[in-house]
């Protein structure tokens, strides 16, 4: 019998299996960090279309009220016709919201990017805990059966908004909803709670432990700090949601009244319990819920920084204060959270001190816009389709960051406060900038993913397309300022009467955007298959991803990577080519 | 096509401010867009720094995507020699202590202007004078919401609120122009929001809390209240009528409403 050592194991044949067992083993009890990126990334796409099909919903019912709905409607709504009730239209904004937020984009950004590119990037062979990476994945399913069982429930599933304030999301009688589907929403969030928990304590792990000899902190690409501090922050903020949806659960289960007040009554019936505050809540929900929009935008900072950077085949521009003003972004982002509150009733000398430190996290945003601009000028500049995506994002996050300095001033938050205005900030941060971001990413890193290249010609379209009706979407729901949000029929009203046009621009111009992503899909399935062949290194990049095989093996590299310099030497004037790869020992030429 | 995407990069913010200024001139289809003239001398203020920092991001969004157009007219790479490398530099400290330090200046410069109008608004409630003292404005109305509509009393005879005889009316509110008018907001069951955007006026309304909110209407005329906190199904058509008259005439309408509930008298 051969001793069992480590030599023995690494050339012995693996025993083989049949292509079922294969099968099961490989994509389902995967403990490989690149195919649980690309689990995260798949599942995350496909609901991408779904919370997408909400929101045209929506859009739908915004230009024509209570028209009958094309297609769906007859098989939904069979005793009115065709036409959605109210209900119904409260459950679309919620379910779009909350698959957008925590079904699509912090899935894709910290579990489909993260587990992909940060041992890859950092010249580790996979992650430090492989199993408990393949938890975090499962850990997403039990959220999509819940989310999904939620919509058989009453009142067609959750329909109290996706910030679910108490008592509307708590007292049944209040809504039919805030039932069981409730509970279920509840349920789904606390297990994509434990699957962020799960992959933020390997994130850093990995990162602090395994990083390929002479990778120095700093000389992490920016992706990978990106992706560290905001693992820090979901293991900060995550505890906190978690003991709030427990308390809410628990409101709705055994009548606790953690968020109930005395002698509440919802339809003449009076709520069991009481005793509870009502912002408490609020409190709680946004001291995750305000650090989880940095946990969705800061990721594809550090991945537009990286594409910025190789696509001007020049310097990142201020790499350390890029790395400092994340971390003062991350920092800040814990004590603002009371912006979301100034008119909920808080104390009103709070709000000048959450408007200080509202208006102070414009100032590592502003520089992180200065430095990304800084890393153009003077470049070469090579307008690729991820290339253009980042020159979106830097654009559209101007926007939505100078529309932020203007609602973080309490008194005009006063007028603006759950209004269009708010709902056209919050998409020119999440759509205009994350989700172009994350296009940008996928452009980019589908190559070292599937070893093919995506069409170009497609890929410029569909930016072009995107960016287009984006801004055709959004920019024109600033000015719907007197409009409230989450109004089934605004035009009952007769002072929104005068609003209607621009809310049919609005959505034909969604619909647009909408249909403009069948260009995504179809150039991302038909390059799977039938894209070029990319080789190693397509972008000539620096980075270490770049030197293993595209889509690399199990194990990542051949030979233990090591790393000689920061990720940005592009155009070294020492060097004939315009790029020196981290592992490239040359000291010139 | 060369030039094509630094084109579309250029009109960003010149379309975005274009279309922006025609929001002011009531235009097709803009005619009821923003907020409309404030009915309220706090709202003026408000509307002021609104404009002023609208004006101030105007600035800074040319500026910034503007340079990015330029960038990509400059330094495409087409327009160089096929070997032709980018500067190299990766840093220059004089320049970022300079784009820190003046939006540094211009955002703490932010936060003192518009406290002054917060307190106004919110934290400084309106004195009157009694007997030679001054005390908190009492509350003319008491607002109470709920699923889905607005109940307003107004004192009777005794002229105090929340006693025996207040006088009781639903979907209308009824106020003097050119007075202080203090509202005292009481939710009867979920969170509800007190919303008349001609006031710049905006309260939540919570369950479990009495919240006092305040405004002084310098004209007459017919408002409209929204509710602007998700509140369940009806949402959408939970609205009621703000009426501003004359002293005299607000003076009649209460006694008629006094006079209805209690007609003996």
């Amino acid at each position: 019998m051969v001793p069992n050592t480590a030599d023995n194991l690494l050339t012995a044949e693996p025993p083989r299996r049949n292509a079922l067992v294969r099968f099961w083993t490989t994509y389902v009890f995967a403990t490989d960090h690149k195919i649980i990126g690309l689990q995260f990334l798949f599942s995350s796409l496909i609901w991408f279309a779904i919370g997408g099909f909400f929101a045209l919903a929506v859009r739908w019912q915004l230009a024509w009220p209570w028209s009958d709905m094309p297609i769906v409607g007859p098989a939904l709504f069979a005793e009115s016709g065709g036409q959605m009730p109210p209900e119904f239209y409260n459950m679309l904004f919620t379910m779009h919201a909350t698959i957008m937020i925590f079904f699509v984009v912090i899935p894709i950004l910290s579990g489909a990017f993260g587990n992909y590119l940060i041992p890859l990037m950092i010249g580790a062979e996979d992650m430090a805990f492989p199993r408990l990476n393949m938890f975090s994945y499962w850990f997403m399913w039990p959220a999509f059966g819940c989310m999904i069982l939620s919509f058989f429930m009453p009142g067609y599933g959750p329909a109290a908004g996706w910030t679910s304030y108490p008592p509307l999301s708590v007292l049944a009688s209040s809504a039919p909803s805030s039932g069981g589907a409730q509970q279920l929403w509840v349920l789904s969030l606390l297990f994509v709670g434990i699957s962020s928990m799960m992959g933020s304590i390997n994130y850093m792990t990995t990162i602090l432990q395994m990083r390929a000899p002479g990778m120095k902190m700093f000389r992490m690409p920016m992706t990978v700090w990106a992706l560290f501090i905001t693992a820090i922050m979901q293991a900060f903020a995550l505890p906190v949601l978690t003991a709030a949806l427990l308390m809410q659960l628990s409101d709705q289960t055994f009548q606790t009244g953690f968020f109930i007040p005395e002698q509440a009554t919802a339809n003449n019936s009076t709520a069991a319990s009481g005793g509870g505050q009502v912002l408490l809540w609020q409190h709680l929900f946004w001291f995750y819920s305000h650090p989880a929009v940095y946990i969705m935008i800061l990721p594809a900072m550090g991945m537009v920084s990286d594409m910025l950077s190789c696509f001007s085949r020049k310097p990142l521009f201020g790499y350390r204060p890029m790395v400092y003003s994340i971390t003062a972004i991350a920092g800040l982002g814990f004590v603002v959270w009371g912006h979301h509150m100034f008119i909920s009733g808080m104390n009103r000398i709070l709000a000048v001190s959450f408007m200080v430190s509202t208006m102070l996290i414009a100032l590592p945003s502003g520089i992180k816009v200065f430095n990304w601009i800084g890393t153009m000028w003077g470049g070469r500049l090579h307008l690729t389709t991820p290339m253009l995506f980042s020159i979106g994002f830097v654009s559209m996050f101007v926007i939505g960051g100078l529309s932020g300095i203007v609602m973080s001033a309490p008194p005009v938050d006063i007028v603006i406060h759950d209004t269009y205005y708010i709902v056209a900030h919050l998409h020119y941060v999440l759509f205009g900038s994350s989700i172009l971001g994350v296009f940008g990413a996928i452009y980019f890193w589908f190559p070292k993913m599937f070893g093919r290249m995506m069409n170009e010609t497609l890929g410029k379209l569909h930016f072009l397309l995107t960016f287009i009706f984006l801004n055709c979407t959004f920019f024109p729901m600033h000015f719907l300022g007197r409009m409230p949000r989450r109004y089934a029929a605004p035009y009952v009203n007769e002072s929104l009467e005068g609003l209607h046009d621009i809310n049919v621009f609005i959505t034909w111009s969604a619909m647009l955007m909408g249909a403009a992503q069948l260009i995504f899909a179809i150039n991302f399935f038909g390059s799977l298959f039938f894209g070029k062949k990319s080789g190693r290194n397509p972008w000539r990049s620096n980075t270490l991803e770049w030197t293993a095989p595209s889509p690399p093996q199990h194990g990542n590299f051949e030979s233990q990577p090591l790393v000689y310099r920061g990720p940005y030497e592009y155009s070294h004037p020492d060097r004939e080519d315009d790029y020196w790869p981290q592992t490239d020992p040359a000291t010139e030429k | 096509m060369n030039r094509f995407w630094s084109i579309l990069f250029f009109s960003v913010p010149i379309l975005a401010i274009v279309t922006f200024l025609l929001t002011q001139f009531a235009i097709w289809p803009f005619e009821e867009v923003w907020f409309g003239d404030s009915f309220s001398d706090a709202g003026k203020t408000i509307d002021g720094i609104f404009n002023g920092i609208h004006l101030l991001s105007a600035a800074i969004l040319l500026g910034t995507v503007l340079t990015i157009g330029l960038i990509i007219w400059k330094f495409d790479h087409r327009r160089y020699e096929p070997n032709s490398k980018a500067t190299y530099f990766s840093h220059n400290t004089k320049l970022e202590l300079i784009w820190t330090a003046i939006p540094a200046v211009i955002l703490v410069a932010l936060a003192f202007v518009q406290m002054n109008a917060w307190s106004e608004n919110k934290m400084d409630r309106p004195m009157t004078n009694v007997n030679g003292t001054m005390v908190e404005t009492p509350p003319t109305v008491l607002v109470k919401a709920k699923q889905f509509g607005w109940e307003f009393y107004y004192p009777g005879a005794d002229g105090i609120l929340e006693t025996e005889d207040d006088l009781y009316i639903e979907n209308l509110m009824v106020v003097p122009e050119q007075t202080d008018i203090v509202m005292q907001l009481e939710s009867r069951d979920v969170i509800h929001s007190f919303f008349v955007s001609d006031l710049r006026l905006k309260q939540d309304v919570v369950p479990g809390m009495v919240q006092f909110a305040w405004f002084n209407a310098n004209r007459t005329g017919d408002l409209q209240i929204l509710c602007t906190e998700l509140c369940g199904w009806g949402h959408y058509k939970m609205s009621a009528k703000l009426r501003i008259v004359p002293q005299a005439e607000y003076d009649q309408w209460l006694a008629d409403l006094q006079s209805e509930y209690y007609p003996s008298e």
